[in-house]
């Protein structure tokens, strides 16, 4: 994990667009296309926190499992993932703010349908107050989703991921 | 011996870094028997928590052996449960489930799931936390989590004790009345224990033997005390006994007359 970790940090700072005609080369599709793109922007962040939350874990925790002589699975299930949870969950809220990042970028590259579309579509209208508009929604779901993913990371850590 | 329960021959420590190993541990032997009340005191960086880690099993041992019941120890395991200074209870289970989780996994085979529930049940009462059953670690104040680790090292049903400072992050007050239900719970169950400690008062009021140690690097058994008080001791009436008093006064000489720390015996 360790010696993939400067991969991870070269991946995460190719800015989502720059997936797009890759992407769609590969799938000769929008709808596949725009999905991998998203995919490829969320994954970073929730690979390189679950890393961190792994790393992380105390020892104290560690002998507890040594103590009680816990297998591999138990370790794995009754630890480490609960453990790595506050950091998974910081993972996911980056990860699904990046995600609807790319899901509006890619909709007005790829057009047809979205807001994204929606915002390309009202610009090549000229009816500015309806761009407006949609910035003002596109903010408030983001941070909706946001509030979402923190709120089932409370909810599923018991509390001991910040919200 | 043939007689003692655990026995500690001969162990040595080292830490190798890189090239260079310091020896932290020198030439140490101990023989404890069954229900016997040990405590372990030394100034900080004597190596008294990497012995206890070696009698866990959780250090892996450079010379010498440890043997419990004529097996020798080097691995971690129930049978020699740890109560560690900062509690380490599991902060997204609540106590019971903390508690449940060595019951069901050192008696799986063993015990039914009812019976499993009665026992967590029994070792919470043990430790006056039923009240607490359902609430988080971080709901409940520093001692009633160590009450908890106390119960969940107890469930384990352990040949031997290990408490690692176990008062140390506690009050004053919390900390008397903790070693108090230490103190009924030895007398009801027997167990045998082994306590690293640095606190003088708590090492007389609650052992059978101490064990002084040398200060490190390649520390080493100094002196051990036997302490003669009968059982039960109640904290009040022992404040003035002489034989309390001429223990705690032996200790304080090892520890601030022939063993100064380090750091003091620079100034």
């Amino acid at each position: 994990m360790r010696g993939l970790d400067p991969l991870f940090q070269v991946l995460r700072t190719v800015p989502p667009l720059a997936w797009l005609p890759l992407s769609l080369a590969a799938f000769r599709d929008g709808q596949p296309s725009a999905i991998f793109v998203i995919f490829i922007t969320a994954i970073w962040p929730i690979i390189i926190n679950t890393a961190v939350g792994i790393r992380n874990i105390p020892t104290d925790y560690r002998n507890v499992a040594a103590v009680l002589r816990l297998n591999q699975l138990e370790f794995f299930w009754k630890i480490m993932i609960p453990a790595a949870a506050p950091y998974i969950f910081t993972g996911l809220r980056i990860g699904i703010g990046l995600s609807w990042l790319a899901i509006v970028a890619a909709e007005m590259l790829i057009g047809g349908v979205g807001i994204g579309f929606f915002i390309w579509d009202a610009w090549n209208s000229s009816r500015i107050s309806e761009i407006i508009l949609a910035l003002i929604y596109v903010g408030l779901i983001g941070f909706m989703l946001d509030r979402l993913v923190a709120g089932i990371g409370h909810h599923a850590t018991r509390g001991t991921a910040t919200s | 011996m043939a007689s003692s329960f655990l026995s500690i021959e001969h162990v040595s420590k080292s830490f190798a870094r890189g090239q260079s190993a310091t020896q932290v541990l020198r030439d140490i032997n101990l023989s404890i028997v069954r229900g016997e009340y040990v405590s372990i005191i030394g100034h900080s960086g004597c190596g008294k928590s990497t012995l206890l880690n070696l009698i866990a099993g959780l250090t892996k041992i450079t010379t010498g052996g440890i043997i419990l019941e004529n097996k020798e120890v080097n691995e971690p395991g129930p049978d020699r449960a740890v109560v560690f200074q900062n509690h380490s209870l599991l902060p997204w289970l609540t106590t019971y489930q903390n508690v449940k989780l060595a019951v069901d996994k050192v008696f799986s085979q063993l015990k039914s799931r009812a019976e499993r529930h009665a026992w967590t049940m029994h070792n919470l009462e043990l430790v006056q936390m039923v009240h607490a059953k359902d609430k988080l670690p971080a709901e409940i104040s520093g001692g009633m989590k160590q009450r908890v680790g106390i119960a969940r090292a107890l469930a384990m049903e352990p040949k031997v004790l290990l408490l690692d400072e176990p008062f140390g992050a506690l009050d004053a007050l919390t900390r008397a009345h903790l070693q108090d239900s230490v103190m009924q719970i030895h007398a009801r169950l027997g167990n045998t224990v082994i306590m690293i400690t640095h606190d003088v008062d708590e090492a007389v009021l609650l052992s059978d033997r101490i064990v002084m140690m040398t200060n490190g690097p390649s520390a080493t058994i100094g002196e051990i005390l036997d302490v003669p008080l009968p059982r039960p001791r109640k904290r009040l009436e022992l404040s003035s006994d002489p034989t309390y008093l001429r223990s705690r006064e032996a200790v304080m000489r090892f520890l601030y007359e022939r063993h100064r720390a380090p750091a003091l015996q620079a100034a």
